[in-house]
Formats: C-alpha cells, sequence, structure tokens
C-alpha cells in the first residue's frame, strides 16, 4: 500500500497573501487517518488561514491540497462538506431559542410530505449519534438552556450529522473548566476511535501533550516541524514557537501570611450584591481584601459574577447593595464613573481588549493615552500635546517590547498579543496602587505570556494590590499568592499559594463541597 | 514603500470617489438619452455654465456654503455615531434667531450686529438640538426620529411665528434686518461675480472647516469624541464620560446647521423666509457622507453639489430639472458605495491574520 493513502490530509506548499503579507508560507500539514493532530503557533502564526484554506474558505494562492489522497480543490465550504470535512469555530454557531435536535439537522432537515420538518426523525438521528460518541445532551434541550460545554459537544455533533470524517477544532479548550475538559478530552479520542480523524488547533501545550498523536508547529506563516508527540515536551514545543526558549513559572517570592497579615489592605469588599445586565442576581453578598502588595486570584467558571464585579470596582456598574473600600475611602457609587477610579489609584486591563481595552481604529500611540489623555503631561484643555503623547508612546512601546516598534501603526493591525502589551503597558505605567486584570493572556501568545506575568508581578513587588481574574487554572497558580473561589457571586473559599491544586479549585468552580 | 500606506490608501480613496463620480455622470447619461437629448450637450452645457462662467462658479459658491455648514455639523455628530437628521429644523430655527435679532436691534453698529447675529443663528440651532439631546443623553430616544419630529416642529413654529407676528403684510417674509447686519458680497470685491449674492459667508464656512479640523484632530476633546465613535464601550472603560461628549457634540452640531443660515439671511435677502432653508439641512447628510466626514472633503462635496444645484437653471431649457436631482442621487449612490468598496478593500488588506 503506498504511503500516501494513510494520510487523511495533505497540505503541501501552501501560500496565502494578504496585500503585501504573508499569512501562510510554504507551510505543509499532513494528518494521518484515524489519528489525533494538534496544530499549534503563536497568534498570527497563520494557523486559522491554513485551516480556513483546509475548510474552503480562502483559495491559496499556491499548494496542493490531497484529501485522502486525492487532489482537490475547495471553492466554499460546502465543497469541503462534501468531503466529509467539518470544523467547530471558536465562536459557536447556534439557534439559542431551536432545541438541540433542531440545531443538529438545521440546513439538512429531515421533511414531511416535502415540506414540514420530521422533527421526530430528526429527534431520532440525533440521539443515534449521541449514543454512538457518547456526547450526553438531551435532543430536546433547548441551546439557550445549555452550559457551554454542551454548546461544544451540540456543535461537534452538527458535523457528525454531516457525516464528518475529518474534524477541525479551533481552540475548543479555551472555554471549559478542567472536569469538562478531562470530559472534552474523552470524545475525542472516542471519535479517533471510530476512525474519526481530529485537527486540533491550540496554544495550550499541556493539552497537545495529553491527547494528541502528533503535533505540526508553525511559526511565521510557516511549518516549522512536525513531531511525534511522544518525544516533545512542554518545552521543546514552546522553543519551536517561539523561537527561543521559554519561561513557564515566572519568578518570583511568594508573601507569606504573616507578610500579608502585617501589610496594609488596598481593596476591600463587604457584601456586595447587584444585578447583571440580564436582570439576575450576578453578586450575592460577595466580601473580599486584598492587601497592598498581594495577587489575589480568582478562579471561577465564567458568568458567575466576575464580569459585574470588575465592573463595580473599576465603575462602570453600581451595586445595589454593599460597600467597596478603596485604600481606606468607601467608593461612592452616586455619579461614579471610571474617571473618579483611575484618579484613585486604579489601573484596569480589561478581559476584551477588542470590545474595551483598545480602540482599534486608532494608532498604537493614540491607545496607549486612552483614559490618560487628560493628564496633564499628555494635554491642556484645548490641545493634545502631540510631542509628549510620541515621546511617552515610543518610551513605553520600546519598555513593553510592542511588535513592529511603530507608534504611528493602527492599533488592529497588530497581533493579539501585541495589543495585549499596548493594554498592559498603558495601564502598569500609571503607577498604580490597585490593579484589575481580567483574562490578561487570553489569546495570547506564549512569549508574550511571560512577558505580561513578569509584569503583573513586577507591578505588585512596587507594593500595587492586584485582582487577578482568569479562566486560565495555571495562570491563577502560578502567579496568585492567595487564590479564591467563585461560585454564583460569592467567595466559595479561600487558599494560600500552594495550598491547593487545580483538580479541588475545578470542583470548588462547579460548586462542589471542598 | 511602507511609509506610504496611509497617503497611498488617501490616493486611492480620491482616485476611487473620482471614478466613482465620472461613473454617476455616465449612468446619468442614459436618463439624458431616455428624454431624448445629447448628453454630452447637455455636460458641456454644465461644464461651460458652472466652471467657465464666473457668474455660475459665484452662484457655486453661494450655494456650497450652507452645504459646507450643515455638512460640517452632521458629520461631527457622525464622529460621536450621532445621527443628527435635524440640520434644516436647526438651520431654520437659527435663521429665525438671526434675523430677529437683525431686526430687533436695529441700533447696533456692524461690528456689534453681525457678531450678535451670527452668535443668534449658533445658538438658534445649538437650542433646537438640545432637545433632541438631552432625551438622548437621559432618555435613550433615538436621535433619528426626535429630530425629524423637531423638523416638522421648527417648520411649523416658524411658520406660525412669521404669519401671525412678523410678517411684513402682503408677504410671506419678515421686514428686512438692520443693513448693520448685512454681510458684504463678492461682487463688490471681483466684478466677475456681479449679480450672484455670493457673500463672505463662504469665509465663514472655510473657517469652520478649519476649525473642525483642528477641534476633532488636535483636542482632547476631539479625541474623546472619535473614541466614542469608533469604540465606545473601550472609551467608557477608558473613563470618558460619554453623555457628557455626546451632549456637547449634538449641541455643537446643532449649532453649526444653526449658522448655515446667516447665508441667506445676512448676505442674501437680509430677511426670515418661509422655506428659505429649501432642503440644505438635508443634503447635508449628503455632503457629510461624500465628504467622508473630513472638513477638506466635505468642502470637495458641497462644491460639487453646489454646482449641481446652480446647474438645474443652467441646462434648464434642454433637459427637466429632474435630471439633476437624478444625478445628484447618482453621485451619492456610487460614492458611498465605492467608499464602502474601499473600506471593505482595506480591511481585507488588514485581516486578522491569527
Amino acid at each position: 500500500m503506498p504511503d500516501n493513502d494513510n494520510f487523511a490530509i495533505e497540505l503541501t506548499g501552501v501560500t496565502k497573501r494578504f496585500g503585501s503579507i504573508y499569512a501562510n508560507k510554504d507551510a505543509s500539514l499532513k494528518v494521518k487517518k484515524g489519528q489525533i493532530h494538534a496544530l499549534v503557533g503563536e497568534n498570527g502564526a497563520g494557523k486559522s488561514t491554513l485551516m480556513k484554506i483546509l475548510y474552503g474558505m480562502y483559495r491559496p494562492d499556491a499548494g496542493e491540497l490531497k484529501v485522502n489522497g486525492k487532489a482537490v480543490t475547495l471553492n466554499s465550504p460546502k465543497d469541503a462538506i462534501n468531503l466529509k470535512i467539518g470544523m467547530v469555530h471558536q465562536h459557536f454557531m447556534l439557534v439559542k431559542t431551536l432545541t438541540v435536535a433542531e440545531n443538529v439537522v438545521l440546513g439538512e432537515e429531515p421533511v414531511h410530505n416535502g415540506f414540514s420538518l420530521d422533527y421526530s426523525k430528526a429527534k431520532e438521528e440525533t440521539k443515534r449519534l449521541i449514543e454512538k460518541f457518547n456526547l450526553i445532551l438531551d435532543p430536546d434541550a433547548l441551546v439557550a438552556d445549555l452550559s457551554v460545554g454542551e454548546e461544544q459537544r451540540l456543535e461537534i455533533l452538527k458535523i457528525l450529522y454531516r457525516k464528518a470524517d475529518i474534524l477541525i477544532l479551533d481552540e475548543p479548550t479555551a472555554v471549559l473548566t478542567p472536569q469538562e475538559i478531562k470530559y472534552f478530552f474523552d470524545i475525542i479520542r472516542k471519535l479517533s476511535a471510530e476512525g474519526k480523524t481530529v485537527v486540533l488547533i491550540t496554544h495550550k501545550l499541556k493539552e497537545v501533550l495529553a491527547i494528541s498523536s502528533s503535533v505540526t508547529v508553525m511559526r511565521q506563516g510557516a511549518t516549522v516541524a512536525r513531531v511525534e508527540t511522544a518525544g516533545a515536551t512542554e518545552s521543546s514545543l514552546a522553543q519551536l514557537m517561539v523561537g527561543r526558549p521559554v519561561i513557564f513559572q515566572v519568578e518570583r517570592t511568594l508573601r507569606t501570611k504573616e507578610e500579608l497579615a502585617k501589610s496594609g489592605t488596598t481593596l476591600s469588599i463587604r457584601d456586595l450584591k447587584a444585578i447583571s445586565a440580564k436582570g439576575h442576581l450576578a453578586l450575592n453578598g460577595l466580601s473580599l481584601e486584598i492587601k497592598k502588595g498581594e495577587i489575589f486570584g480568582i478562579a471561577g467558571v465564567e458568568g458567575n459574577g466576575q464580569s459585574e464585579l470588575i465592573e463595580i470596582i473599576t465603575g462602570l456598574k453600581r451595586p445595589i447593595s454593599g460597600t467597596v473600600t478603596v485604600l481606606g475611602k468607601d467608593i461612592d457609587f452616586s455619579g461614579n464613573t471610571p474617571r473618579k477610579m483611575f484618579d484613585a489609584g486604579l489601573a484596569h486591563i480589561p478581559e476584551d481588549r477588542h470590545k474595551k481595552g483598545l480602540v482599534l481604529d486608532y494608532s498604537v500611540a493614540e491607545n496607549l493615552i486612552l483614559g490618560r489623555h487628560r493628564e496633564p503631561a499628555f494635554s491642556t484643555v484645548t490641545a493634545i500635546d502631540f510631542e509628549s503623547v510620541d515621546a511617552f508612546s515610543k518610551k513605553a512601546s520600546g519598555d513593553y517590547g510592542i511588535y513592529p516598534p511603530r507608534t504611528d501603526l493602527r492599533a488592529g493591525a497588530l497581533s493579539g498579543g501585541n495589543q495585549q502589551k499596548i493594554v498592559v503597558a498603558r495601564e502598569l505605567s500609571r503607577g498604580p496602587k490597585l490593579l484589575i486584570v481580567s483574562q490578561p493572556t487570553r489569546g495570547v501568545d506564549v512569549g508574550a505570556i511571560e512577558f505580561i506575568h513578569k509584569k503583573i508581578i513586577e507591578t505588585r513587588d512596587q507594593g500595587c494590590a492586584v485582582l487577578l481574574i482568569s479562566a486560565e487554572l495555571s495562570e491563577i497558580l502560578s502567579l496568585s499568592d492567595r487564590i479564591g473561589v467563585i461560585y454564583r457571586g460569592q467567595i466559595a473559599g479561600v487558599f494560600g499559594a500552594g495550598e491547593v491544586g487545580e483538580e479541588q479549585l475545578g470542583l470548588l468552580m462547579m460548586g462542589g463541597k471542598n | 514603500m511602507k511609509l506610504s500606506k496611509t497617503s497611498k490608501a488617501f490616493l486611492i480613496n480620491i482616485g476611487v470617489t473620482l471614478a466613482a463620480i465620472f461613473a454617476s455622470f455616465v449612468v446619468g447619461a442614459f436618463f439624458i438619452l431616455l428624454v431624448g437629448v445629447n448628453p454630452l450637450t447637455v455636460y458641456w452645457k454644465l461644464f461651460e455654465g458652472i466652471i467657465l462662467n464666473p457668474y455660475g462658479l459665484a452662484q457655486t459658491f453661494f450655494k456650497a456654503t450652507p452645504l459646507i455648514m450643515t455638512g460640517l455639523g452632521i458629520a461631527l455628530g457622525f464622529k460621536a455615531n450621532i445621527f443628527n437628521i435635524g440640520a434644516e429644523g436647526q438651520m431654520v430655527i437659527g435663521g429665525f434667531v438671526c434675523a430677529w435679532l437683525g431686526f430687533t436691534f436695529t441700533g447696533l453698529p456692524p461690528f456689534l450686529l453681525v457678531p450678535l447675529c451670527i452668535f443668534g443663528a449658533f445658538l438658534g440651532g445649538v437650542l433646537w438640538a438640545a432637545v433632541p439631546a438631552i432625551l438622548k443623553v437621559k432618555t435613550g430616544a433615538h436621535e433619528v426620529i426626535t429630530t425629524i419630529m423637531m423638523n416638522f416642529i421648527a417648520l411649523a413654529l416658524t411658520n406660525y411665528l412669521i404669519t401671525y407676528f412678523f410678517h411684513l403684510p402682503e408677504t410671506v417674509h419678515t421686514q428686512l434686518t438692520s443693513p448693520s447686519a448685512f454681510l458684504p458680497r463678492l461682487d463688490q470685491y471681483i466684478a466677475a461675480f456681479k449679480g450672484s449674492p455670493a457673500n463672505v459667508t463662504l469665509f465663514l464656512a472655510v473657517a469652520l472647516c478649519a476649525l473642525f479640523w483642528w477641534l476633532i484632530w488636535k483636542t482632547p476633546y476631539g479625541y474623546e469624541t472619535r473614541a466614542i465613535g469608533l469604540n465606545p464601550s473601550a472609551a467608557e472603560t477608558g473613563g470618558i464620560n460619554i453623555k457628557r461628549n455626546v451632549l456637547l457634540t449634538f449641541l455643537i452640531s446643532g449649532g453649526l446647521s444653526g449658522l448655515a443660515a446667516t447665508n441667506f439671511i445676512m448676505g442674501y435677502k437680509h430677511y426670515f423666509e418661509e422655506g428659505f432653508s429649501q432642503g440644505v439641512g438635508f443634503m447635508g447628510i449628503a455632503v457629510a457622507l461624500v465628504g467622508q466626514n473630513n472638513p477638506f472633503g466635505i468642502i470637495f462635496a458641497a462644491l460639487l453639489f453646489g454646482a449641481l444645484s446652480h446647474g438645474t437653471l443652467v441646462i434648464n431649457a434642454l433637459v427637466p430639472k429632474d435630471i439633476i436631482q437624478i444625478l445628484q442621487a447618482l453621485v451619492i449612490f456610487f460614492v458611498i458605495s465605492a467608499n464602502l468598496l474601499i473600506k471593505k478593500y482595506i480591511a481585507k488588506i488588514n485581516e486578522d491574520r491569527s
């Protein structure tokens, strides 16, 4: 049997240009049938572009594409689906008002008498697939009532219904808790055992090692290595991705309990209650205290009150009751604006840099003064001092290694990691007394993660109190002096660093008892 | 050649805009053919009557002047995501206040009355914008609805005031303002402009463009306004007071539209007349869109629409005046579609390559 027959996917010499920029340059990918293959690389390395080419969303400028040993040309996702290729995007595409079964058959519905939906048949087929792949879903459940993990299983179910043999999963674990990830991996293994080929796009190297059998590493649009997972380690892969050795655990000295006890309190929150935008009780009597010079990490499944907590501390939202005290002063929420909070010594790295942290159509320099543009150093009432803005932004860009080092570029043109560095540079150079950080390294590449972690620790060492919220438990564990678990709008437990592991946190996050 | 990326985008923009205008004239030619006239004859007549004829040029300036001001007002609103469709009403109220001051304080010398009337026009526009502005900020009422309604109220209110209190017998306009509120016509300085009411308000309009540019690109206010327009969430997170900025921007937007009345009241007829605004407030929306909210683009777009507006008279004998309206519509259609295409093209270049 020729060697080719073993490969479900073979991409060779793929080049894709956008204007003068190469998104893929002579990239290749080979995936054996029935295998789980990981595609890793930093943001902007060209993973998504390569997958969009495989899924027919982009046409390559050069390169060959073979599916099951046959050369093919894909003009649209429809062609890919016909070749039994399916893709689960990072952002789910589900109709919330329909049931699981309805979502599964959407677009290829079984019909009665030529026009009405044959729901019982749809349900039957959905049930059969759920049982076959052990996906645990109720075909009649409304999508609006599903958890994120269930939504993801539904996405997989959708492509299985379309008879996909090759599954492309884009950053599938970004939204899952450790327990859900475990279960998700079981499903992936089951799929592989049933003969399905899986391509996993990810930047979480631990997961690559845990689940895949081979790995392709991309850097700057090109494929730099294809290795068997068995021989790889986290640091060997990271080095391939970044092109230099990477440190995972940033060095730090932990604050001891005695030290913290002596240290002054920067932020104190008592009995905070708040209503979410959707109208339910998001914070239900939450209390916590953060000392000067400590990092307090909050672990929790998204939607347990984290967003509301941050919005209140940063002045974007009013609580219905409770107090927030910063440096001994109760915050007056009447007519409170984020401005007042910033003046009191706050810095804020918001969770969604595109939505809240940056104006993507502003230049890097303009973004570096967003929210600080009224500082006397940058402007008078009548004019912005562009010379000092320029000097400041060039210095910040250099200090924080923002690449490319051109402050006149549109922020939207930079990679995710560099965009995040703009936000970090702006906020940390305020010299804050209280730093609120949310998902500081979401969608950020390994090199930038290391740098951002260092900067956060540096800020702590200068006496700043830090509130860290992250969906990455490893991030919480490696940075925090103390860790609180948030569950249904309350702190369900507080631990010192080293007193608790991922497993236990994961349980508490799901509402389990300690 | 990476450095010239912005200037390259600028040149593409101008090139495509000109091409779009050319395309609209090509399509317009078909409509002219439909009425049985040679389009080239019509276009030559337009060229001759507007560009080669000093009077036509002056008329173009005259028509463009208020368009620049309402265009600026609407463009300023767009910068902060405010869709001010109330320029017409703001201009009408501005005009009334301007004229009222002019025929009430007749004892004042020109150096006091002229600025007072100009300020009055501005203030009238501000007042009329204040209602939808406050409603938007306090209750979230959408300005598209409220400003349209305010337009009707402005028309009805001024009609009432004129009819019952201020009209000269046998006319539908007020008495004349004091000559101290007259602004000099350009034909006093340039003989070839003789007969055209083009007046020094043109310079006020150009000065406002410069002011607009400075306000938007050089001041912290402009920085905040643009940030709100591009990403209100990030602006709010950064501590920018969105409500205050939107209120202020809305008021200035109204004031600029109010100023557009000075061209007619202080530079031309010297009285307030029902219907004097002639849809300039609505045409200002097209000016702002075609000018891409850029003060220099707005001057260009205002001149274009001013020229076409005067062109109605130039080709009156050849084709129905509706042809000009069709041309105006085609220009708006083509230029705005072309702009969207450019934006898409640029976005495609910048597309996230993750």
